[in-house]
């Protein structure tokens, strides 16, 4: 994989090369597990409810758990069996071990009766269409896992004229919005069209990376067959990370969303492919988010594709989907080259944000060189999406000044890998900015912590002050000075 | 690194043809010099050799030295201006990627104020020298600081200089300029050289546009209007251009990236600052060329310039 600066109006990386290896055919559905693994953690770090006991019989889409202070959506069960377990096991990109639903497959997919298709979209409310989205289940399928309903949810300070569908994979190399634009476009469009009448944009705008000729034209055929004037084509030129929403949006449209603020202070509502699709199937089947595209590729693996994958199915289970690992699988990675975890073992399940598992093997890792001094070349603010100065952050990291990263963005770094990339002298600066962040954050906290205990301790102090002062007043007034010296 | 330093081939050979083979000699000297600074300060820092010794930057840093240098100048000149830029430039501020002045400019200015008389004696053009030093004559010149013959019998103003003085005597800026012809002539083909490899520097990526075109661009509008303004007194654009170490310091000093902004916005205005002063220099003060102290002024400009050109964040108001 060779990786170079983006040029132009593009801020980012292009990497040449980086494999295609699963682009063999349409997307089938990977077998079920005997056993799945439900996880209940949420990106945040916190986790869902269950609301299903041990022992309990449950049917493929029924609520299995759910957040109680609606941090997330409901988790459903992706077969029908009986739940044997519930305990804490390793989740993908959680460093806890996080509370899992355990469900012994009993292979018949026993429907829950309660799953019931809307007839006509058009006719319901957006409310009403979103606590069914909220009630489905359905989350961002990107990566970032964000609840769809939220997103979609009306402000009406901010009213949305753009939908933009998210057709632009997040990184090289994961085929998962590729499959299904060629696939399933129509299915896509339909739930695009759902959004559409829930946000009340006035059009719809499906954005697809150059070099996936075969999603183009599978969506324009999509598009003209569904015959709606509100839905185009975009084509985005192939670069890393063209699919950072943020990113995207200033591509497309030429203005950036405010720092700390959202797409819709733009007026833009972005969502991605997989999404748009689990949305038309909840709509047209009642069905809810149970399962997803999930693309198996590198090296390390005998037949990379992308599959239909139930959620808690066992990455060693999908894995062997694959015709199992070649002898010379090195690592394990969730998600991209740019932005995946390295997982330490295989038992860990599918959750909603999996969207690639890479079995990558020593010609699919780029190696790295031993760290040299920073000399300030500037290759790396070049690559920046974010329009930042790594250089700069670097330094003020390895000081660990603050104010420094304060002063230079650290927050508005969306560590999308890109300056790591490119640097020269091959310095680890992504996960220095990710740690540098987090501590920021910590210290932070602390400050803030430290100045309410002064200034309590500094009321208290004051307080005793007053009320002593009241007191020996008061002792004054009682014995009046004359009788003291009696 | 050695891609610099493949880059500076054309502009050597330039330079050897018009100067006899003094210039690799000193190169030569140079780089062992600045290798041997480079292992002992490392050595006193009680850091590893390798792979320091080994990233080609103090090589890089001897040879702009060398180029800089008289090519028949004595061999303590280079080893003195070498080691005072590894050692004081370069590892007293920290090291690689630390140093505030460019090291190879800092070395210069040290030996231009030091040895005035050796670093004025620059070589005749071989087409008119009386007398043609051939390799092992460069060598005993370069190591013993005797020449063959006399002097003046080989050496000569450079265009620079010619006009520097010959304006203080009365001469007019035309008549300097004749005499001095046969050197500048020379001197278009060592910028050539360096303007092939500059280009080379460009395409390869290793160095971006914004620093070279900046100063280019200063030195023609500063000097196209001094110019302008007295024909007489200020040479035109173009001997500016190819005089001097003008595109050596545009393409291979300046373009130095620990040395200058770390912005594109910001290294737009170093450039400029460097083209600005080095017209200034020429045109008025004791000194014949500007780039190096050029260079060095600015280098004290760049964290004031880095302080007011932080590009806008993604979604920040400006």
């Amino acid at each position: 994989m060779e990786v170079t600066i983006a040029t132009g109006r593009q801020r980012g990386v292009r990497l040449i090369g980086a494999a295609q290896r699963s682009a063999a055919s349409a997307p089938s559905a990977a077998s079920a597990p005997p056993q799945l693994a439900l996880s209940l953690a949420l990106p945040d770090g916190s986790s869902l409810v269950p609301v299903v006991r041990i022992g309990e019989y449950v049917r493929l889409g029924q609520v299995v758990a759910w957040s109680p202070d609606c941090e997330g959506t409901p988790l459903h069960a992706s077969v029908s069996g009986q739940v044997s377990a519930i305990e804490l096991r390793d989740a993908i990109g959680m460093s806890a071990r996080m509370p899992a639903i355990v469900i012994d497959n009993d292979g018949r997919d026993e429907r829950d009766p309660g799953l019931i298709p809307v007839a006509d979209y058009t006719l319901r409310s957006a409310e009403e269409l979103l606590a069914r989205i909220e009630a489905g289940g359905i989350v961002g399928l990107g990566g970032a896992a964000f609840p769809t309903h939220l997103k979609l949810a009306p402000t009406p300070s901010t009213p949305v004229e753009t939908l933009v569908i998210n057709g632009v994979e997040c990184e090289p190399g994961i085929q998962c919005d590729d499959m299904l634009m060629r696939y399933r476009a129509e299915s896509m469009l339909f739930g695009a069209q759902v959004m559409l009448h829930i946000v009340g944009a006035g059009r719809c705008v499906i954005a697809i990376e150059a070099d996936k000729p075969e999603a183009i034209a599978a969506t324009r055929t999509a598009v003209k067959a569904a015959g709606d004037a509100r839905l185009s084509v975009a084509i985005v030129p192939t670069y890393y990370p063209a699919g950072g929403e943020r990113q995207l949006i200033e591509f497309l449209f030429g203005t950036q969303v405010p720092a700390g603020g959202l797409p819709r202070d733009v007026g833009v509502v972005c969502q991605n492919v997989g999404t748009a699709a689990a949305i038309a199937t909840l709509i047209r089947t009642g069905e809810p988010l149970v399962s997803r595209l999930v693309t198996v590729t590198g090296l390390g693996v005998a037949f990379p594709r992308t599959l239909e994958v139930r959620l808690g199915t066992p990455l060693s289970h999908l894995i062997e989907e694959c015709g199992g690992y070649t002898p010379d699988i090195t690592r394990l990675i969730a998600g991209g080259m740019m932005m995946g975890v390295a997982l330490p073992h295989d038992a860990l399940a599918v959750a909603k944000t999996t969207h690639c598992v890479i079995a990558a093997t020593a010609a699919d890792l780029v190696p790295r060189g031993p760290a040299m001094p920073c000399i300030r070349c500037g290759d790396c603010a070049e690559a920046c999406p974010s329009h930042l100065l790594p250089q700069e952050l670097y330094r003020h990291a390895v000081e660990e000044d603050d104010a420094g990263l304060a002063r230079f963005g650290i927050t508005d770094c969306i560590e999308c890998g890109c300056c790591d990339a490119v640097c020269p002298s091959q310095l680890p600066l992504v996960s220095v900015f990710g740690a540098a962040r987090r501590q920021l954050q910590v210290n932070t906290v602390t400050t803030e912590r430290r100045d309410l205990a002064r200034q309590r301790f500094n009321a208290h102090t004051q307080r005793l002050a007053v009320e002593q002062a009241e007191r020996q007043r008061r002792l004054k007034e009682r014995r009046p000075a004359g009788r003291k010296d009696e | 690194m050695l891609l610099v330093l493949a880059m500076l081939v054309p502009a050597a050979a330039a330079d050897v043809f018009w100067f006899g083979p003094g210039l690799p000699i000193q190169i030569v000297i140079a780089s062992l010099s600045a290798l041997l600074a480079e292992s002992v300060m490392l050595a006193l820092r009680r850091e590893p050799l390798q792979p320091s010794l080994g990233d080609g930057s103090a090589l890089v840093t001897a040879a702009l030295l060398a180029f800089a240098l008289p090519p028949l100048a004595p061999w303590w000149v280079a080893a003195c201006g070498s080691a005072f830029a590894i050692v004081f430039a370069k590892h007293l501020f920290g090291g690689l990627g630390r140093n505030l002045f460019n090291p190879a400019m800092a070395g210069f200015a040290l030996l231009l104020l030091t040895f005035p008389a050796e670093m004025s004696r620059w070589s005749m053009p071989i087409v008119v020298a009386s007398h043609h030093l051939g390799f092992t004559d460069t060598l005993t010149t370069i190591f013993t600081g005797v020449p063959p013959v006399a002097w003046d019998a080989i050496s000569s103003a450079t265009p620079l200089d010619a006009v520097h003085s010959g304006l203080k005597t009365g001469a007019t800026l035309q008549e300097v300029l004749a005499r001095t012809s046969t050197a500048h002539s020379a001197s278009i083909w060592s910028s050539l050289g360096i303007l092939l490899g500059g280009l080379g520097l460009l395409g390869l990526r290793i160095i971006r546009w914004p620093i070279p075109v900046s100063m280019l661009a200063a030195v023609v509008v500063s000097a196209g209007l001094l110019n302008a303004i007295d024909p007489g007194t200020y040479p035109g654009v173009l001997f500016h251009l190819t005089s001097g170490a003008t595109l050596l310091g545009a393409f291979f000093i300046a373009c130095d990236p620990v040395t200058t902004a770390a912005s594109h916005r910001g290294r737009l205005w170093f450039g400029a600052g460097v083209g600005l002063l080095t017209v200034v220099i020429r045109s008025w003060t004791a000194y014949p060329d500007g780039i190096a102290f050029a260079v060095l002024i600015m280098n004290l400009f760049v964290p004031l310039i880095d302080r007011l050109t932080v590009p806008r964040i993604y979604g920040h108001a400006r």
